[in-house]
């Protein structure tokens, strides 16, 4: 689905991405971990091209992403940032229905509906809202219905729980793994927590300056940590965990 | 312009009126913004009228650097002038102190250079008249400049803005009897009397014909060393004016001579001491000069409203300061909607470019060019009236719309339109749907700002003749008629709240809903 082959991006003397190489199959969710400015977050964009690599290539769908339209590209990609980036001044239904519409679908409406059903905000009670009357909680649900609302086959989420208190974010974990169920749409996850990453992806990607350090399954991680830096995050995570 | 040119574009402009009679166009008598000015030029204006001419009254106009410009570019017919004005500030020649000679060296120059005609004198001087307390006089025998300067060292000076600033004025003083004052205020024309008798100053420059001087225990003092020019006043006119219309010549040459300083104080004392209509003092001063026989309407009947308050005398002159509204609103508007086609554009481009800061900034200047300054700049390419006025004011709008559009479409919520952007909105879509919705209560409240200086602004325009709320400020000042004064100022504070009201209202509808 997505496909990453030796990514470079450097700003300055530093290298956001040092030769970076990453696959996302149909239907799987894979996170990318990290600390802060480990690249995690422009690896991300280089998927909806709102970062150019310096070289390497990056395909969606088996397309060189250089060869399509930025715009028309990033209408077929689900996004959801960290603080939502809902539209103020847009109602509810409007904010969640935002990409059909841009796609010129005529039924954009009941599209948005169907969105806000699978993220647990009916529109009947919650369509006609403005954004400032939602908890953060029901925020993020609408930044993830407005990702899903045309149906897109795969979704960029870059730090979507990480604003959120630790209840909230249990809540809204369980809702991404229902609907990833529901739907079947592929993922790429940027987390710095390592236990979300482990809890809501397939595979998990661990990143440090601008470097995978190992890419795996869960339990691969756990069994075999491939370097003395993966050794420690998961370390550091089960202490968190007790 | 050929005469052919001329005659069409009469016919177009006023179609209507050529169809009934076949008129000669009016003779527009214009005024410099204080009480003698406005005087001597009523009484023009009087006389043109008596003699069958239609008159436009363009008085109040700004000073010497505004009104001179207007004479030349076209803009009015004639005005009153003194000859040392017109040889020290329009000439920049140094003093002649022979009166004849300055008059032929005015009139040869005035003639050759700007074909501008001065008419013989009215034959009254109004120059510099320094002046002091008669007790202190007395006290320390002061009669003369030279005496003065010898104590000057103790004394404090109040003089008047042009005066402290004109080469006529205090430098030359300075330089002419080594007067070292040991302070010099700024004072305004209006309060000058005042400072001096309560003590706050020891000398001011007074004017010989100024209607106060009689009335105080002042002493002017001898210009003993002849620093002065002559300061003769006469008619100033366009030469067109005398080749076309030596009618017009005729009747203004009529008060040729005819004026001495006594009559010009007691006339001046009626009008800014007494507060009587300068069009009422020009008339009775026609009877008196026994030019009298055949005036006419055409003056500016003020309602003579015996009720001296303030609400009655601006209740008494509804209509004409409702038609001053208008007209001031007219300006304020037509400046204000041109500035927002340009201003908003330009914030938009602004706000995706790197040049922002640089033209910002460039903008900002014009704010800091002062009124006046900006008026004179115009005048050679735009003229007087109503056209320069709404440049002027348009080019004050420019900056808070500028400025409130970049600020307001840049820094609209970044998180929502990066989201935009990322989701797959154009460029153009971004700024459309998400940060000009945003921007908008920004945008308007720059516009508001705008409007509210505006308002306040175009009461400058009075000074080139565009006509507003300023005319009874700038006639009220000149006058110093507090009332006057008051009845422009009023109605354009409450016309300020009211466009302020408005615009709010405005603002709250541009507002999205759900930022409200």
């Amino acid at each position: 689905m997505l496909s990453a082959t030796g990514l470079v991006r450097r700003f300055g003397a530093i290298a956001a991405l040092d030769e970076v190489s990453l696959e996302v199959a149909a239907g799987e969710c894979v996170a990318l971990v990290g600390e802060s400015g480990s690249g995690k977050s422009t690896l991300l964009r280089a998927f909806n091209r709102l970062t150019e690599p310096d070289a390497g290539e990056v395909q969606v769908a088996g397309t060189d992403v250089r060869a399509l339209d930025a715009v028309a590209l990033r209408r077929g990609i689900g996004y959801v940032p960290q603080e939502g980036g809902l539209l103020p001044h847009w109602t509810v239904l409007r904010n969640a229905s935002l990409v059909p519409w841009l796609l010129g679908r005529a039924d954009a409406e009941a599209a948005a509906v169907r969105a806000l059903d699978l993220v647990g905000l009916p529109a009947a009670a919650f369509g006609a809202r403005w954004p400032h009357q939602l908890s953060g909680g029901q925020r993020q649900r609408v930044a993830m219905a407005r990702a899903l609302a045309a149906e897109p086959r795969v979704v960029l989420l870059d730090e979507p729980f990480g604003a959120l208190d630790a209840i909230t974010r249990g809540d809204l974990q369980q809702m991404f793994l229902d609907l990833r169920t529901r739907t079947g749409v592929a993922a790429l996850l940027v987390t710095h927590d390592l236990r979300e990453a482990f809890l809501l992806a397939d595979r998990v990607a661990v990143m440090r300056a601008g470097r995978i350090e190992q890419v795996g399954p869960p339990a691969d991680l756990v069994d075999r940590p491939a370097t003395p830096y993966v050794r420690e995050l998961l370390d550091r995570a089960w202490q968190g965990a007790r | 312009m050929t005469s052919l040119r001329r005659w069409c574009v009469v016919c177009l402009l006023a179609l209507p009126g050529v169809l009934v009679t076949a008129q000669q166009p009016a003779v527009r008598v214009g005024s410099k913004p204080f009480g003698e000015s406005y005087l001597l030029a009523e009484l023009f204006a009087q006389q043109l009228e008596a003699r069958g001419m239609t008159v436009e009254r363009r008085f109040g106009l700004g000073g010497t650097e505004i009104i001179f410009p207007a004479l030349t570019q076209g803009s009015i017919d004639v005005y009153p002038e003194y000859t040392g004005s017109g040889l020290l500030v329009i000439l920049k020649q140094p003093p002649v102190p022979d009166a004849a000679a300055a008059f032929d060296l005015v009139a040869r120059e005035f003639r050759s250079r700007f074909d501008v005609q001065w008419l013989a004198p009215l034959g009254f001087e109004n120059t510099y008249a320094m002046s002091v307390r008669t007790e202190m006089a007395e006290r320390l025998g002061i009669r003369t400049l030279s005496e003065f300067a010898r104590v000057s060292s103790e004394m404090r000076a109040g003089f008047t803005a042009d005066f402290i600033g004109l080469p006529d004025g205090l430098p030359g003083l300075r330089t002419a009897y080594r007067l070292q004052p040991a302070r010099v205020s700024a004072l305004a024309p209006a309060v000058k009397y005042q400072a001096l008798m309560a003590g706050e100053v020891d000398i001011i420059d007074a004017y010989s014909t100024d209607g106060l001087l009689g009335r105080f225990p002042i002493t002017v003092l001898e210009d003993d060393r002849q620093f002065f020019p002559p300061y003769d006043a006469a008619a100033l006119v366009r030469g067109a004016l005398a080749r076309e219309r030596p009618e017009a010549m005729a009747a203004l040459a009529e008060l040729s001579g005819r004026i001495d300083v006594v009559r010009m104080r007691r006339w001046n004392a009626r009008v800014e001491v007494n507060g009587e209509d300068a069009s009422v003092v020009a008339r009775e001063a026609r009877v008196e000069l026994g030019l009298a026989a055949g005036v006419t309407g055409g003056v500016d009947g003020e309602p003579g409203t015996p009720d001296r308050s303030v609400i009655g005398y601006l209740w008494g002159r509804r209509a004409a300061l409702g038609e001053l509204a208008a007209r001031h609103l007219s300006l304020v508007g037509t400046s204000l909607i041109g500035a927002i086609l340009v201003a908003v554009p330009l914030g938009l481009v602004l706000s995706r470019t790197r040049a922002a800061p640089l033209v910002l900034r460039a903008v900002g200047v014009l704010q800091t060019i002062p009124g006046l300054a900006l008026l004179a700049f115009l005048l050679p390419v735009l003229g007087i009236g109503f056209v320069p006025a709404v440049v002027a004011l348009f080019l004050y709008s420019l900056y808070p719309i500028v400025q409130n559009t970049w600020t307001g479409v840049a820094a609209a919520d970044p998180a929502a339109a990066a989201a935009a952007q990322a989701l797959g909105m154009t460029p153009r879509q971004v700024l459309w749907h998400v940060r000009m919705p945003l921007a908008a209560p920004v945008i308007m409240a720059g516009i508001r700002t705008a409007a509210v200086l505006n308002v306040g602004t175009a009461t400058l325009a009075a000074l080139i003749g565009a006509g507003g709320l300023g005319d009874p400020i700038v006639a009220g000042l000149a006058l110093s008629d507090t009332r006057m004064i008051l009845s422009g100022a009023i109605p354009a504070a409450l016309l300020a709240v009211a466009v302020d009201l408005v615009l709010g209202g405005v603002q709250r509808l541009v507002t999205p809903p759900a930022l409200r």
